[in-house]
């Protein structure tokens, strides 16, 4: 058994030939922030969505826990423990925060059709102990007084916050964040940060993808650097950050072009 | 703890039961009140339509599909258990659950191919099983008895008490709808229901979560078409006839009228739009007359203001309206020099 939680070897995408991921691997270690980074268009967020099973890579293995899950279906992802957010938040807009939330424990409550229709004793104490767990997750982020509120009606930093709490209320093992502070300002974003560090000091396996860079810097253990569907990079964030292939990808070719 | 606080937990704990049970005792008591057969008879036409729409309302509401062949369905059920009892001489109770067991697997024969459609291709499809369902009943005379139908069913009886008048009816059409109530209630407040409620919003997310989208859209229909069925086989007891004109593509487009009027998703909802949709006719001449026009306008007015349907598009606007207010005020406070 490796020392990894996640190993990607070899994972290709294409989008009507086009290639969006090539021969990309990294591996991440458990209770660490592995962070994906890289220009517009890299491929990081098709990555999320090979590992979470939105979309099927074409070849490639992810090996998550020693097995390959590369090509299973979002749902059997989830019972697996692998747990996302969303780039651009895909919350339940009518129903509750609390219920929100509650959708994060969808595994935990249960899939019996006939025990959720006769609603039998031992279902109703789940229920309850799950309800429970799920306002302890809302406390967590800072949004117990809004549990009842819908979710559609929240300011955008806490509908983001919302996310990260239903992607942590089930205890994953492998939580997927997909920029996390897209689109808050510095308060915020420093308050995401805060909540990140939480997370990893409870032991929580994270790969994170974000084109905050004081983020990235502040919160990561290693960083792998993507650019067009390559990794040209992986490291800790400080050798990442002095890397001349990064800066070459972030910032243009500094000679003149051939 | 005081008994009041205790009683006062209790009630919050069960408000839900503490409803349908509250909603039985009136139920009980109405005939009291309604003792014409006429009204009495639209009281247990609405318990009918029930128990099809809460299914319908699951399945539309819930996870967020469409059907408009529900009453190919309804249609199936009362005229299995017609066919069953009324020309083969099977015993009721037997026969309403043979038909349901049937159409559950009709339902999921169809389900499985056709859920992996979405939107006007699935009411397509849906609205073309009705009218297949419809041509049978018209066409094959030697079983289904044609365009007259049926007729010379049997009431139901229970340890040789039958249900045979419309007082006797009514707590025995209530008493199933209450059931179907229970059970949709049940499932709504179950993790099962919120995957359901979650794949309406965002089939993505939802699956992201752990719910098997493909597997929970097939399950819902299933059970919507056993609700449908055992309606149809009571149907079938209650009038004694079977005709296919009552279980036409129209007939499923007022089932779908019914869930649009109670709202998307909203359980109790669905009593409301059930009531009214049923009532309307019959409370003016002139409503009848113009019956399909004033539910064309209904259902327009209601979808172009309130898409969520009418009860929960209003519950929605209230709740959101609220929940503005108060992180408006929250703010304010936050930063009192504003």
């Amino acid at each position: 058994m490796s020392n990894y939680l996640l190993e990607i070897s070899g994972l290709d995408k294409n989008f009507g030939g086009l290639p969006a991921l090539s021969q990309v691997s990294f591996r991440a270690a458990p209770g660490q922030v592995t962070a994906l980074i890289g220009p517009n268009g890299a491929g990081k967020t098709t990555l999320i969505n090979c590992l979470s099973g939105v979309i099927r890579p074409d070849a490639g293995e992810i090996l998550f826990d020693g097995r390959n899950v590369a090509g299973l279906p979002a749902h059997r992802l989830a019972r697996l423990g692998i747990s996302r957010t969303f780039q651009n938040l895909r919350l339940f807009p009518r129903l509750s925060v609390l219920d929100n939330v509650l959708c994060g424990l969808t595994i935990q409550a249960g899939v019996s059709l006939v025990e959720a229709l006769l609603r039998l004793p031992g279902l109703r104490h789940r229920e309850r102990r799950l309800k429970l767990q799920a306002l302890e997750a809302l406390d967590a982020f800072g949004l117990a007084d809004k549990a009842a509120m819908p979710a559609g009606a929240l300011p955008y930093g806490d509908k983001k916050r919302v996310e990260m709490a239903r992607a942590f209320v089930s205890q994953p093992v492998l939580t997927l964040l997909d920029e996390p502070v897209a689109g808050l300002n510095p308060e915020e974003t420093a308050q995401i940060a805060g909540l990140i560090r939480q997370m990893r000091l409870a032991g929580k396996t994270m790969v994170l993808v974000e084109h905050d860079m004081e983020l990235v810097m502040g919160v990561s253990d290693r960083v792998v650097v993507l650019d067009g569907g390559c990794r040209i990079a992986a490291g800790s964030p400080e050798e990442v950050r002095v890397n001349p292939l990064v800066l070459e990808a972030y910032l243009g070719r500094m000679s003149a072009t051939a | 703890m005081g008994t009041r606080d205790r009683s006062k937990l209790f009630a919050l704990r069960h408000r839900t039961g503490l409803a349908v049970w509250v909603l039985a005792l009136i139920l009980l008591g109405t005939p009291l009140v309604v003792n014409n057969p006429y009204n009495l008879g639209i009281l247990n036409l609405i318990g009918l339509y029930v128990i099809v729409v809460l299914g319908l309302n699951l399945f539309i509401g819930y996870a967020g599909q469409i059907s408009l062949g529900h009453a190919a369905f309804f249609g199936l059920g009362a005229y299995g258990s017609a066919v069953l009892t009324g020309t083969y001489g099977f015993p009721a109770w037997p026969a309403m659950a043979l038909t349901a067991a049937a159409l559950a697997l009709i339902a999921l024969a169809l389900g499985v191919p056709i859920l992996r459609l979405s939107g006007h291709y699935l009411a397509m499809a849906t609205l073309g099983f009705n009218y297949v369902v419809h041509s049978i009943f018209v066409q094959w005379d030697r079983v289904t008895g044609g365009p007259s139908g049926l007729s010379g069913i049997p009431p139901l009886t229970f340890f040789g008490f039958a249900f045979d008048s419309d007082l006797k009816f009514h707590y025995l059409v209530w008493t199933f709808a209450l059931a179907a109530l229970t059970l949709c209630l049940n499932l709504v407040r179950s993790g099962v229901g919120r995957g359901l409620a979650a794949l309406a919003q965002d089939e993505v997310a939802a699956a992201t979560l752990g719910v098997n989208v493909r597997r929970a859209k097939v399950q819902v229909f299933v059970l919507s078409a056993v609700l449908a069925s055992v309606a149809g086989s009571l149907y079938a007891h209650y009038f004694g006839y079977v005709n296919p004109h009552a279980f036409s593509i129209f007939k499923s487009l007022d089932l779908v009228i019914m869930v649009v009027v109670g709202g998307m998703g909203s359980i109790w909802g669905t009593l409301f739009g059930v009531a009214f949709i049923t009532i309307l006719p019959h409370v003016l001449e002139f409503f009848e007359t113009y019956m399909d026009i004033i539910q064309g306008v209904i259902l327009v007015v209601i979808l172009l203001f309130l898409p969520q349907g009418f009860v929960t598009g209003l519950v929605d606007l209230v709740r959101t309206g609220l929940a503005r207010r108060r992180l408006a005020a929250e703010t304010a406070k936050r930063a009192p020099t504003g």
